[in-house]
């Protein structure tokens, strides 16, 4: 359904990530998201919640020889200059932070800059009811 | 119109903060007066068991928030009846009024019904 749907017709979509960054679901998540673009879709905006705020952060370090997918979402979003929303409780819970979450608890560690935005759920709903399809990685 | 959108929860209370935060992306929902679901599915019906104690396992209760439901206008709740059946947990006597108690045909009729899912 949703194939046919796709052929033709440019769509609206949001996508929510709920798993770290070294999970499969996550790297189908920007498979999936830089396949929609280069089909002439349009992504609303990306939603980083529960684990899914880890791809993220800045302070990942991933081996040489892995695919290093938190600066592959950063080169994505910025390239095509995406709206990339991280869910502030998610990650404050998490332990990714920006400079301003950092000094506002007085933690030594930002781990989270652009292109990214900490804000909250109501970012999520707002794209849910932009978008003509929401898709959502991870999670149960 | 706005869309609506059904979270189906399936994780137990106490086994992260998975459940928590799926109830905040309802609630959250609610506060904004969007058409909203609420479906416990697997563990996610241990939400609803009556007679937890959080205290013992030094976490935070689950259920005040479920108690919040109905106060940010969020209706629209449902537990899948094989889930609690299969987990023992008895349908007369769970932590939320007005729950819907659904079979599995009716809940793959609910999912139809709404616009958008997320499952968590």
């Amino acid at each position: 359904m949703a194939a046919v749907l796709l052929i033709g017709s440019v769509m609206k979509f949001a996508i929510a990530l709920f798993s770290a960054a070294h999970a499969p679901s996550s790297r189908r998540a920007l498979l999936f998201a830089q396949a929609a673009l280069a089909g002439g879709h349009e992504i609303v905006r990306l939603f980083f919640y529960q684990d899914g705020v880890y791809n993220a952060a800045d302070s990942l370090v991933t081996p040489q020889d892995e695919q290093d997918l938190p600066q592959q979402w950063r080169a994505f979003v910025s390239d095509n200059q995406l709206d990339g929303v991280v869910c502030i409780a998610a990650a404050l819970r998490r332990g990714v932070l920006n400079n301003e979450e950092a000094q506002r608890y007085q933690r030594s560690a930002v781990s989270v800059g652009a292109p990214w935005a900490l804000s909250g759920l109501g970012q999520l709903h707002d794209a849910i009811q932009d978008a003509d399809r929401l898709i959502c990685f991870g999670g149960a | 119109m706005a869309k609506s959108l059904l979270l189906i929860s399936r994780q137990a209370p106490w086994s992260g903060p998975s459940a928590r935060e799926a109830l905040d992306i309802v609630l959250a929902g609610g506060a904004f007066d969007l058409p909203i679901g609420l479906l416990f599915l697997d563990d996610g019906v241990l939400q609803l068991a009556s007679g937890q104690n959080a205290k013992a396992l030094q976490q935070k209760d689950l259920s005040a928030n479920l108690q919040a439901l109905p106060m940010f206008g969020v209706e629209d709740l449902y537990v899948c009846a094989d889930s609690a059946a299969e987990r023992g947990v008895a349908t007369a006597a769970l932590a939320l009024d007005e729950l819907n108690i659904l079979s599995a045909p009716q809940i793959a009729a609910l999912i139809d019904r709404y616009d958008q899912v997320i499952t968590l």
